[in-house]
């Protein structure tokens, strides 16, 4: 048997799911051998576009696409992706949900750009040069940029048979969610792959999982405010811990430091919209109806990974 | 064709619901844009409801729910408030109109109420106009 074609290609992330894949190899040799790898802009293959798009649609079995699409490149390639593979699995949460960097939604690309280019301390940039989609070199070479989109999900712009949450996916779990492809038992397309439990139910804090019942939290605390009690529930102790409605595969990483979890690895199965649903979740367990304005600044800490597939997608007003 | 609101009222069957009903007995008068949706409790309200019907063009959404103390489900309303005001404040900080979001007790001897309410909402909605998410944001 001829061995399985992959594609891998970094729109609008950091290169961070990128390493969970290549992060596989070690505990899967196995894996990376069993896989030829066509395709993998702009970090691991020297493999041009023009390469990809002369490649026969669906000739590829599956394609890996993580970042957000937050540009006319990424929307291309993802449109070249979808053509080429039989599978496209939006790997990490920038694919499926938007990401961190889907905050760019709140601000206008105007806004962004006068920030970047204009106000930061360290800038100096008395011409208001900005960075522009065509600009001729010599009156003869003509030189193109990608142009900045308000950034989208990749369902947004294609068909997407599997999510893959996390920033980046615990490479444990990047590891069975290859096996599990290369050995063709996959959920029913559209699914995420996830063991469906939550972090809460894989977290060694939580007070259910002994028999105890969740207490209210009492206070509302940023995670400067004092040393959370290592053995008690982070949300309990007043520390906002999105753990209830986050997808557990990561093992419950940040709350088994005492750090709360701040919803990388995207909404347990059945929610739609993450920041909604982690907005009833946090507001039944307070204690009182004061809390609810102790909180600061919703939007980031609700749609801090999920903004772009929120069901506003982005500001209104910016 | 002037445009006309669309209000969707999520109210509860125990007091709102009633007092809906009670108005419509005592033939109190409330405009015709009025749809009401019947819950079990206000507890039973979702953010997801909520932004689920402004994302399909409601011009406005009422929650009615019992007074507290009167809640059949004892804490059903001390839940809805605090889920209430958490997503008015993170749907206000992302553009929604907060006027476009309410919540209010109103039990089932409060016909009247009810009628005075949903007139005031209707009247604050078309001063604020047709919701801008209409057929505009994700779906
Ligand atoms: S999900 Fe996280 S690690 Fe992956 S590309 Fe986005 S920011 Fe980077
Ligand atoms: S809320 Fe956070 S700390 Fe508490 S049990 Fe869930 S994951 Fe653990
Ligand atoms: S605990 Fe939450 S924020 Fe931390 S890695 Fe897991 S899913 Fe991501
Ligand atoms: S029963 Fe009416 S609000 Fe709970």
């Amino acid at each position: 048997m001829s061995k399985p074609k992959l594609a891998y290609y970094l729109a609008g992330g950091c290169g961070g799911c990128d390493m969970a894949v290549v992060d596989i190899s070690e505990a899967l040799v196995d894996v990376a051998m069993a896989l030829d790898i066509v395709f993998w802009a702009p970090t691991v293959a020297d493999v041009k576009y023009k390469d990809l798009e002369a490649m026969p649609s669906g000739s590829i079995d599956v394609g890996l696409f993580s970042g957000n699409v937050r540009n006319s490149e990424h929307e291309h390639i993802a449109k070249v992706m979808r053509d080429k593979c039989k599978i496209l699995i939006a790997l990490g949460i920038c694919a499926t949900s938007g990401g961190i960097k889907s905050l760019v939604n709140l601000h206008t690309t105007e806004q962004l750009l006068e920030t970047a280019y204009i106000n930061t301390y360290s800038t100096d940039n008395p011409d208001k040069v900005f960075p522009q989609t065509q600009y001729v070199v010599d009156n003869k070479y003509e030189l193109t940029l990608p142009k900045l989109m308000d950034a989208r999900t990749l369902d947004q712009v294609v068909k997407v048979d599997y999510y893959i949450g996390g920033c980046p996916p615990h490479h444990e779990h990047v590891a069975k969610a290859v096996t599990a492809l290369l050995s063709g038992q996959l959920p029913p397309p559209g699914s995420w792959i996830t063991m469906g439990k939550a972090v809460c139910e894989v977290c060694d804090k939580n007070p259910v999982l002994t028999g105890k019942s969740k207490e209210f939290a009492k206070s509302v605390k940023r995670i400067y405010e004092g040393t959370p009690d290592p053995e008690k529930c982070l949300l309990e102790q007043g520390y906002l811990c999105l753990g209830p409605v986050t997808q557990g595969d990561c093992g419950s990483k940040c709350p088994s430091v005492d750090i709360p979890c701040r919803g990388c690895g995207g909404p347990i199965p059945g929610v739609k919209d993450y920041g909604l649903r982690a907005v009833s979740a946090i507001a039944s367990m307070l204690d009182n109806e004061e809390l609810v304005d102790q909180i600061p600044d919703p939007v980031h800490l609700f749609y801090r990974y999920t903004l772009a597939g929120s069901f506003l997608g982005k500001r209104l007003k910016r | 064709m002037a445009w006309e609101p669309r209000l969707i009222v999520i109210a509860c069957q125990w007091c709102t619901y009633q007092g809906a009903d009670l108005a419509g007995s005592l033939r109190y008068s409330y405009p015709p844009t009025v749809h009401i949706i019947r819950v079990p409790c206000s507890g039973r309200v979702e953010p997801e409801f909520i932004a689920e019907a402004l994302k399909k063009g409601a011009d406005g959404v009422f929650i009615g729910g019992c007074h507290f103390g009167d809640c059949h489900y004892k804490e059903g309303n001390y839940k809805a408030i605090r889920r209430f005001k958490l997503f008015k404040r993170l749907a206000t900080d992302l553009g929604v109109e907060p006027e476009r979001i309410q919540l209010e007790w109103i039990s089932g001897s409060e016909g009247k109420r009810f009628a005075e309410a949903m007139t005031e909402f209707d009247a604050k909605i078309r001063e604020l106009g047709p919701n801008p998410l209409k057929g505009g944001a994700n779906v």
